[in-house]
């Protein structure tokens, strides 16, 4: 069988379409690079959903907790901590089985057991909790001066925040909050290890690659394999947010504009 | 060997000899207390236990990782570079699943080595990674506690080589945070290239560095249900063995599904770890600060005065 025979085969296995037999033996490397790569889709599916979705419900909490009214701070420094403060495996599972016994008494939420929107909300609600904090931190480290001037334009209200407050606080954010999409891409890895099944062995990319680690007993291929896939994915979230980060540093003079530096933090 | 006693359990409450006609919080307390309860306590343990040899040994890790790649000879700076760039972009779940086999198969491949010198056929034959049985760690014939220790072993080195990774990075940071005419002034007095290291760099990094290794301290405990990735025997397994609905004619404490209320149990007492951890280590960095020519230093002098 060619490779491109198996690219053909595998390539979509993921999402169900294809040759729905894994290979049980005499694994190629060509399968190998064409399953793990195919399980990526799952993995840029949750980690893009759940940033784009979790960026608006971020920038409410940070706004939230810089708040004076307590009915509001308590409530989003809540959400903050709970969710930072306890590790994602650990959220995942036991979302899955609050789910589960959702789903056991209202049907409506039986959608909810099943990966693609379960753990989807799990993460979108993680990201939230973690680019919040980051948003926080930005909005409390504004300069004065630059709200003082927006009141002196007779700036107020809603629009003071549109044109002055959101996008420098974003600007201020922007290098830490490349760092959460990177590390939110790499906790996607989790979902298929915590509880939430993968129908017809419909995996993400980890989970494709210990299969084949499991079968061939061969760490030293099916791994590297896939650091190279995460490699490329986090190569090009690098760039996609430099892109935006050059945006948000336009009206800067040149050698003020901040470059993006990554610096790892890892697990949640 | 005698036919195994079904009923020989040890119990801590008197009452709880007939579980069928026991309500309310008396049943509570007697199903809190069975063995197998028992077993998941003692996972608690297991976890602080993985906490308090990883780190320590992750810092001596990352204290190498560091130290190489400032070195002044090019291979070990390459390979303490290559060490903190690991973490950087590649998921570190990946990195759990990868070394508990690889290190595996190194320590049998070395063993295979040196005591089946006269072996003749390849280590890995299709499928199967082949060694002699004399090889085998831990041997077929070890005592179950030898098969539980050695997989801990593995996951507690497993931990310390991914965050080692993790602190080298941090010390670097730290290392290059000390102000360079400390250095420079130490060269100034004679001082070897060894004796600034040891003498200037190391003792003034710490302050640096700490508000990274108290991240990391967190990042640590948010990591160790991962364990039960690496097939230890730890709480999220528990969880999830004794969570799950029983049926009366298994056992005497017949339940549903309660995976839900463990989980969330955990998830209470990950919260409380990382709230104390928090609260020790603010302490720390305050005490560590005082006198300190850094900013938090000078923000806790002037409140002083």
């Amino acid at each position: 069988m060619s490779c491109w025979e198996t690219i053909i085969d595998y390539g979509l296995r993921s999402q169900g379409i294809g040759e729905r037999l894994l290979p049980r033996n005499d694994f190629t490397l060509c399968q190998q690079f064409t399953l793990i790569g195919s399980g990526m889709i799952w993995n840029v599916y949750f980690g893009l959903i759940a940033l784009c979705t979790g960026f608006f419900m971020a920038t409410a909490v940070a706004l939230g907790k810089a708040a004076q009214s307590a009915w509001i701070r308590k409530p989003a420094e809540w959400f903050i901590f709970v969710f930072r403060g306890s590790p994602l495996f650990i959220q995942f599972f036991f979302a899955y089985f609050l789910f589960l016994s959702l789903k056991a008494q209202y049907p409506v939420f039986s959608p909810l057991t099943s990966a693609w929107a379960g753990a989807l909300v799990v993460l979108f609600l993680n990201t939230a909790a973690y680019s919040a904090e980051i948003f926080y931190g930005a909005l409390q480290s504004i300069p004065k001066g630059e709200i003082e001037a927006a009141d002196a334009y007779g700036l107020s209200g809603w629009s003071r925040f549109r044109r002055v407050i959101w996008p420098t606080m974003l600007r201020l954010a922007w290098p830490a909050y490349t760092n959460e999409a990177i590390f939110l891409f790499h906790a996607t890895t989790l979902v298929f290890f915590s509880g939430f099944p993968a129908l017809q062995q419909r995996g993400d990319a980890l989970y494709y690659a210990n299969y084949f680690a499991d079968k061939t007993f061969n760490p030293f291929i099916p791994y590297p394999i896939l650091a190279g896939y995460f490699i490329l994915l986090t190569l090009v979230v690098i760039g996609v947010f430099g892109l935006v980060n050059t945006r948000l540093n336009r009206h800067l003079p040149q050698e003020r504009r901040k470059r993006l530096k990554i610096k790892p933090q890892v697990i949640r | 060997m005698p036919p195994h006693p079904t009923r020989l359990v040890n119990f801590i409450f008197s009452y709880c000899t007939d579980p069928a006609s026991l309500e309310g919080l008396q049943w509570l307390s007697c199903y809190l207390t069975t063995g197998k309860h028992m077993s998941m306590y003692y996972a608690f343990g297991t976890v602080l236990l993985l906490l308090a040899i990883t780190a320590p040994v992750a810092l001596a890790f990352g204290f190498g990782g560091a130290s190489a790649a400032r070195s002044h000879f090019a291979p070990l700076r390459w390979f303490g570079k290559a060490y903190i760039a690991i973490v950087r972009g590649i998921p570190d779940i990946a990195f759990f699943l990868f070394f508990v086999i690889a290190l595996d198969q190194g320590f049998e491949f070395i063993r295979h080595k040196i005591k089946c010198p006269d072996w003749q056929e390849p280590v890995r034959q299709g499928n199967d990674f082949v060694i002699c049985t004399a090889a085998k760690l831990p041997l077929g014939n070890a005592p179950q506690w030898v098969h539980e220790s050695y997989g801990f072993a593995l996951a507690v080195l497993t931990f310390a080589i991914v965050f080692g990774a993790f602190a080298a990075n941090v010390l670097f940071g730290a290392m290059r945070a000390v102000p360079h005419g400390q250095l420079e002034t130490a060269e100034a007095y004679g001082m070897s290239r060894r004796q600034t290291f040891w003498r200037i760099l190391v003792p003034q990094m710490w302050v640096y560095a700490l508000p990274g290794l108290s991240n990391l301290w967190m990042v640590l405990i948010k990591a160790t249900p991962l364990l039960f990735l690496l097939g230890v025997e730890d709480i999220v397994y528990w969880a999830r063995e004794l969570g799950g609905s029983k049926q009366p004619q298994f056992t005497d404490y017949p339940h549903p599904d309660w995976r839900m209320w463990y989980f969330l149990a955990l998830l209470v007492f990950y919260l409380a770890f990382t709230k104390v951890s928090e609260v020790v280590l603010d302490r720390i960095m305050a005490r560590l600060t005082h006198g300190q020519a850094t900013a938090a230093g000078e923000a806790q002098r002037k409140a002083a005065a």
